[in-house]
């Protein structure tokens, strides 16, 4: 697929210090969160837009792979090089190139840290919301190619929501703008919205135009410990029901809260069985009738002890408590299979109890928590792939989990994506009309399949449709 | 068994690492260049490929692999505590074990044996006194740290011509009812900042303890595990446990991060820990009550601002509050938090020496930070980041003072000047 011509004029294109096929290289280029390895042919770190798109030109004449890769932390394979190819780095691109606050917009490069453009905003007195739990690492290129969530997403939504306008290299190589600068836009088709989220399928994203809001003044943080998790499913649905949205709303299950007890001292009560950590934002002056009210609202739940905080301190170790959940989910099982199902709000007792179901019937370990505000609960089921059988034990566990998830109206992926990891099962939620509608917008822009080529749609899966070429 | 385990051995560490990417956020290096293989989890996987044969030990591998600080930042923030730092320093000791010592550690190898070319280099590097390379003894890690490349246009302290061992005696005896401490001064606070020296083993002296600076101790090695010469290491763990054996002593004390970061992960490694406990002096001194003696003194109508930069090898013990109280507590002394205190240097051992303008990037990050303060002193714990602060402003042209926090306190212990 690769030979010296085309290594040259890559090298041409960026520089020789840009472009390695050395293997170390490769090698550091064949990862990413999910723990698979592929490696690509070669490895580009591109400066600028017109560079991306000689590239992708000359790729897509070659019928080179090209796989964008930005932090690389993805958790479903978005950034792995599954067919070889070209991985174009793109952390050389890492501009802010604007932040204005008469129209309350920032213009950034793909390669720009998330951390990075909140600490620059916030000391405007702006706020960028979407906060994925890798934002101190992560890109927005990649946030936008996955469209990645996290805990404030219950009041302020998700990446979608901020990204007013894109300029994308096509997999042709063709420069295009989507939407714009202003709030309202409705010319033409909204493409902004297709490419976010689309796991570098469609294009390279290499400028991005967001919407900010004003910095809320203050913040409040609430733990709610319950003796069952009912209570606390039950909690999450009246908050919302009383017509208050908290900035995010996240819960741990028991068999989280006991992972954590076991990794380090847990100052709870012996029979909490679920835990709610509830913050709310706005006025300082409002803060305080808005945590009472929700006090007020799951008191009656089954609550064994409410903690609120009164300082930056009291905050912070509150939410250290959810934090130790991922690193001491290792005592339950060297093998993790996260899992970002989502459900509508209102289904969240009903997910919590099927789960509890599924891992009491196949006997493996299911630590859940998350978002339960916005309804994305995360899944982690924790076994040992080195015992016998366990691999299609675990094959059938995610498969009644995903199937149980649509039952219920959700969604098998929240924030982290298809990818490779979970193409097997899209057919699940979607029929086959909608995936040849998908299918026929991939062909439409990327006629020689070359952009992150095997992703999201499985290529002999159960949702190919009869009329599929 | 005093030399550090080999790279097979650490393989149950590096399956740990699920690659999430967390130490991007962390790694000096990689904050710099933006490249996967400079980050901790681009060098396990690399490491974890030598083990499978997947890649050999090439020039671009001994590139990568170089490119580490072994400052621990990326072990302290990794969620499963992957220690990454011991597996570049494992990784490095193969490296040299099969294609023998690095150009620059071969260099200074060359340097400590033969005269004429030792005259030679000391020309090359006319900010050097003279004396240096004399009063250095051949097995100190300084040697490594300074050499000639790595002194280029950098500035430097005037190397003092009595080093420590010639300021104060092996044994100072205190209270008869007071039990003795060990000192482990360091290269640094021997030969290149003697003064400071002198202040870590005057101070315990001053309260009540009897002092025992043993003149056979060495280098820590440090400059040795990061060019990956294990059998110095060794010989030089070795050497500092026969030098405080024999005496009971309630404690080691050290003043240099890097040296009491070497020799706690040595000892945890190989077993084999000097006789006693090694405590870092701004711990020690927070223990002895000396925050509330300092605070107690009438404040000075004129103070100097000061400012305190975070050592990485204290930072990853957790040491970061200990200093802190200690400059608040000087009644001569205005402090100030600076952003980015925590930050490294880019110093790193012989990183400096193999990657000036990659260590000086890293380093001028601080900058931003420094500028912003408004403090005229930069207080840190540890020669090597005291070196290279006062070479980052210096460059800049920012007129700050980079000093022990040990000499500020000796200063106000003496009482008013003027």
């Amino acid at each position: 697929m690769l030979n010296d011509r085309i290594l040259q004029e890559l090298a041409a294109i960026v520089g020789p210090a840009n472009v390695s096929a050395r293997t170390v290289d490769r090698i550091t280029h064949s990862f990413d969160a999910t723990q698979q390895q592929y490696l690509p042919d070669v490895v580009v770190h591109p400066g600028s837009a017109e560079e991306i798109g000689r590239i992708v030109r000359l790729a897509n004449e070659e019928r080179i792979p090209v796989l964008p890769r930005g932090a690389g932390s993805g958790f479903t394979g978005g950034s792995l090089p599954i067919r070889g190819g070209i991985v174009l780095v793109l952390t050389r691109m890492t501009r802010i190139l604007e932040i204005d606050t008469d129209n309350l917009i920032a213009v950034v490069e793909p390669g720009v840290v998330t951390g990075r453009l909140q600490q620059e905003v916030e000391r405007l007195g702006l706020f960028y919301p979407p906060d994925p739990a890798s934002k101190d690492f992560s890109t927005l290129g990649g946030n936008i190619a996955e469209c990645a969530g996290g805990p404030r997403c219950v009041k302020y939504g998700v990446t979608r929501d901020y990204v007013l306008g894109l300029e994308v290299v096509t997999p042709t190589g063709t420069l295009i703008h989507t939407g714009g600068r202003t709030m309202k836009n409705v010319v033409g088709y909204d493409l902004t919205r297709l490419f976010v989220g689309s796991e570098g399928t469609l294009g390279i994203v290499t400028r991005i135009i967001l919407r900010l809001l004003p910095k809320p003044e203050a913040r409040k943080t609430m733990l709610v410990a319950f003796a069952a998790i009912d209570g606390a499913a039950r909690a999450v649905s009246a908050i919302i029901r009383g017509k208050i949205i908290p900035t995010t709303l996240e819960f741990m299950d028991a068999s989280a809260i006991d992972c954590v007890r076991r990794a380090t001292s847990l100052d709870l009560p012996a029979n909490c069985r679920a835990v709610l950590i509830v913050e709310v934002d706005g006025d300082r002056a409002l803060l305080d009738d808005q945590a009472e009210k929700i006090l007020a609202i799951v008191r009656p739940l089954g609550v064994l002890e409410t903690r609120v905080a009164e300082t930056a301190e009291e905050s912070e170790a509150i939410w250290k408590v959810r934090r130790s959940i991922s690193p001491s989910l290792r005592t339950m099982g060297p093998h993790k299979f996260n899992e970002d199902i989502v459900v509508p709000r209102s289904r969240v007792p009903a997910m919590i109890r099927a789960l509890e179901g599924i891992a009491d019937r196949y006997g493996v370990p299911i630590v859940n928590f998350g978002h339960a505000g916005d309804g994305n609960i995360h899944v982690n089921v924790m076994v040992d792939l080195g015992e016998p059988g366990m691999e299609a034990t675990v094959r059938q566990v995610l498969d009644e989990i995903f199937r149980t998830t649509v039952e219920l109206d959700g969604a098998i992926s929240g924030e982290h994506g298809i990818g490779t990891a979970k193409a097997a099962y899209i057919g699940m939620e979607l029929d086959p009309p909608t995936l040849a509608a998908m299918r026929a917008i991939k062909q439409a822009l990327d006629p020689n399949n070359i952009m992150n080529p095997g992703k999201i749609f499985p290529d002999n899966g159960p949702e190919r449709c009869p009329s599929d070429p | 068994m005093t030399e550090p385990k080999p790279l097979e051995q650490y393989q149950n560490e590096m399956a740990q690492c699920v690659r999430c990417g967390a130490c991007q956020a962390h790694c000096p290096v990689y904050l710099e260049t933006g490249r996967e293989g400079s980050v901790a989890r681009g060098k396990i996987v690399l490491a974890a490929a030598v083990l499978a044969g997947e890649v050999g030990l090439d020039e671009r591998l001994r590139e990568e692999i170089g490119l580490c600080l072994l400052c621990g930042s990326c072990v302290v923030k990794c969620p499963n505590r992957v220690p990454t730092d011991a597996i570049v320093a494992a990784l490095r000791r193969r490296i040299a074990g099969e294609q023998g010592l690095s150009p620059l550690a071969k260099g200074v190898a060359a340097l400590t044996g033969s005269k004429p070319l030792l005259r030679t280099l000391l020309k090359g590097a006319d900010l050097l006194a003279p004396l240096l390379f004399k009063t250095i003894p051949a097995t100190s890690g300084l040697r490594l740290r300074l050499a000639p490349e790595a002194l280029k246009g950098r500035s430097l302290p005037p190397i003092p011509e009595r080093n420590l061992f010639a300021r104060v005696p092996e044994f100072l005896a205190g209270d008869p009812d007071k039990p003795t401490v060990g000192v482990f001064a360091g290269c640094g606070l021997t030969y290149l900042y003697p003064q400071v020296g002198e202040i870590l083993v005057r101070l315990p002296h001053r309260l009540g303890y009897s002092v025992f600076l043993p003149r056979t101790q060495g280098c820590c090695g440090m400059p040795a595990l990061a060019s990956g010469n294990g059998p110095l290491i060794g010989t030089l763990v070795q050497a500092n446990v026969e030098a405080f054996a024999g005496r009971t002593l309630d404690c080691i004390l050290t003043a240099c991060a890097s040296c009491h970061g070497m020799l706690a992960g040595s000892a945890a490694e190989t077993g084999n820990a000097l006789g006693a406990e090694l405590v870092d002096i701004h711990l020690f001194l927070h223990q002895q009550g000396l925050v509330e003696q300092l605070a107690s003194l009438p404040k000075r109508r004129k103070r100097i601002r000061v400012t305190y930069h975070d050592p990485c090898h204290l930072r990853s013990a957790g040491i970061t509050r200990q200093p802190r109280d200690l400059l608040r507590a000087l009644p001569q002394v205005d402090f100030v938090e600076m952003a980015d205190a925590g930050l490294c240097c880019g110093l790193g051992g012989t990183f400096t020496a193999a990657h000036p303008d990659l260590s000086r990037a890293i380093g001028d990050r601080k900058l931003a930070g420094l500028g912003a303060s408004g403090a005229t002193v930069i207080a840190s714990s540890c020669p090597g980041c005291i070196l290279q602060l006062q070479d980052i402003v210096d460059r800049a042209g920012l007129p700050m003072k980079a000093v022990h926090t040990l000499e500020l306190i000796d200063q106000a212990l003496a009482g008013p000047t003027s």
